[in-house]
């Protein structure tokens, strides 16, 4: 079925089975911890700042094949960031996976638009999202945890 | 239907039905009196094994809501007039009948609440509140819902009261040298699941509430997951509190059933206060209404009530003895089936089980699993359902979890296998 393929792309599924920057940050600034109560999942963030630009960053932590693919390649995508321009690809990513992105704009998110099928799984949504909810975290309140069922 | 309780094996361990010798049942028969499950999901017909979640509801229960509605409506205990009768006479006739369902000795025993949780949170509330002292122990088991939880660690904190667990083995029983070792002179309340919704297994209650009562503790039972699928005599028991919800009953949302010992109920203070409650209310104080009514506050769930009795006439008319016999059939079949799948791990593999069939499928993440079986049109759970200690004992996040009802069948076993190979494929 269409749905699922979309879903579970093959780059989706690469990382899933291998993925990037997993491991705890030794020289780390920035650490934050992301959960979803309601499913279990939780990941853990770290960030290497240097002048208000992402230098590193990485992850550990459980969860679905979106959610662990989705942080494999945010942790790639956000490096060399400042912390704006990083939020700004979070708020363009969830339009992406609410299915609200202009199409023309998807392109802008490179590897990251692997992810335009979960629009089409609501659920999912939250899967994600978790890794990029513990990142803005890490960004403006570092050592926080935070959780998908907070406002 | 009546006197179905008392006719009915205990279901303690010795007790527990198996396959040998069950009438089938007339599985096709039984599934068109349940409109959702001729539905089709993503294409696919609905194969429906998230039970322990909640229920199907039968014509018979969805009629009965829609008449009360649309012929019957009025409120309860309250008008002279005639709707008001006859809705107050129905009300109280499911109360009778959940009485004999469960075998209580009075209908005074049975209080109707929203659910099992909200069962649970009167006993710690109105009982627990009146009897814990600093120090006292209240004992739960390491594999409670989390409703079965959370009331006793509010009380708890409350009260000065300290909780203990009763540790699992690695088949997911109790380990019952060490639920010995725990009532201790301090023990003042034992709180415990009947059939774990996570793992499946039916705890043998009967045993441990003569075990706890012989040394004065008050025992609740948490009957959420047992009483669509084991029979229950609450005097055979011989537990002081047992709860069950009507949506995992064949019945609607929003209602449920605590049974109480009418001794305690008596001595209890009332939990909540409101309408109905009451028998007299100056500005200064009032006083109470007698049992059950004295912890029924305020408008009930009247017609849930009623499609809870027409639920629990449906489960008489097929029977708890001819149900467990078929359900028995089906998880033990699905636990072959399902086990013999490579890399699937089964949590829960207690030598007495029921209904639920908690696995995870090595190197794919169970909501994974539960996205691709829902793209086939079967609905599992997936995620802690609601019991983190229980992950956390075997090591896991989550698990996917199948869970049976008498209207599955053989057939609906076989797409979850299908669903679940597929799931090792693609993320293969």
């Amino acid at each position: 079925m269409a749905g699922l393929s979309e879903l579970y792309q093959n780059v989706i599924l690469e990382h899933n089975r291998s993925p990037r920057n997993y491991r705890v940050l030794e020289n780390a600034n920035r650490e934050a911890q992301g959960n979803n109560p309601l499913c279990g999942d939780q990941l853990t963030v770290w960030l290497r700042m240097e002048d208000d630009v992402i230098q590193e960053a990485t992850f550990q932590g459980s969860g679905c094949a979106i959610s662990k693919a989705s942080a494999s390649l945010m942790t790639g995508a956000v490096k060399g960031k400042s912390r704006r321009q990083a939020q700004e690809l979070f708020d363009r990513f969830h339009r992406l996976v609410t299915g609200r992105l202009e199409p023309a704009a998807s392109e802008t998110l490179g590897k990251l638009a692997v992810f335009s099928g979960v629009s089409a799984f609501p659920i999912r949504v939250k899967c994600a999202s978790l890794s990029w909810h513990a990142l803005k975290a890490a960004l403006d309140q570092p050592g926080q945890i935070v959780s998908t069922e907070q406002p | 239907m009546s006197g179905v309780g008392a006719t009915r094996a205990s279901p303690s361990r010795g007790a527990t039905r198996r396959v040998e010798g069950a009438p089938p049942l007339d599985v096709e028969r039984i599934r068109r009196d349940f409109p959702i499950l001729s539905r089709t999901v993503r294409g696919k017909p609905l194969v429906y094994l998230d039970n322990a979640a909640t229920s199907q509801k039968p014509r018979a229960v969805i009629d009965a809501v829609s008449r009360f509605y649309a012929s019957e409506n009025a409120n309860i205990h309250r008008g002279v007039h005639y709707l008001s009768e006859r809705a107050t006479e129905a009300y109280d006739a499911v109360r009778e009948q959940v009485a004999r369902f469960l075998n209580a000795a009075s209908t005074g025993e049975i209080i109707f609440t929203r659910g099992t949780t909200e069962a649970i949170n009167l006993v710690a509330q109105s009982y627990g509140r009146s009897v814990l002292r600093p120090g006292d122990e209240v004992l739960i088991t390491a594999m409670e819902h989390h409703s079965n939880i959370v009331p006793w660690q509010l009380i708890c904190e409350q009260t000065g009261a300290v909780l203990r667990a009763v540790p699992i083995t690695d088949a997911g029983e109790l380990d019952l040298d060490a639920f010995d070792r725990l009532l201790t002179e301090r023990t003042r309340l034992l709180a415990i699941v009947h059939l774990s919704n996570a793992l499946g297994t039916i705890n043998p209650v009967r045993e441990l509430v003569a075990r706890a009562r012989a040394r004065g503790i008050t025992v609740m039972v948490d009957g959420a997951q047992s009483a669509p699928h084991l029979a229950v005599d609450v005097q055979a028991l011989d537990c002081d509190f047992f709860a069950f919800s009507g949506h995992k009953l064949f019945g609607p949302t929003g209602i449920g059933v605590l049974y109480g010992r009418e001794s305690l109920l008596e001595r209890m203070p009332p939990w909540q206060g409101g309408g109905d409650m009451i028998a007299s209310v100056t500005l200064e104080r009032s006083t109470w209404a007698p049992l059950p009514a004295k912890f029924e506050a305020g408008t009930p769930a009247i017609a849930q009530a009623i499609g809870l009795g027409q639920a629990i006439s449906y489960v008489n008319a097929i029977g708890l003895d001819a149900i467990g016999a078929w359900e028995s059939q089906l998880l033990g079949h699905a636990t072959e089936r399902v086990g013999d799948i490579r890399g699937v791990r089964l949590i829960g593999t207690a030598r007495e089980k029921a209904s639920v069939l908690s696995f995870v499928l090595d190197g794919v993440h169970p909501h994974d699993v539960g996205t691709i079986l829902d793209d086939e049109g079967v609905a599992i759970r997936a995620g802690h359902h609601c019991a983190q200690p229980v992950m956390q004992r075997f090591g896991v996040p989550a698990t996917a979890r199948a869970s049976f009802a008498f209207y599955n069948s053989f057939e609906e076993i076989e797409a979850l296998v299908r669903g679940i190979e597929r799931a090792g494929k693609v993320f293969g």
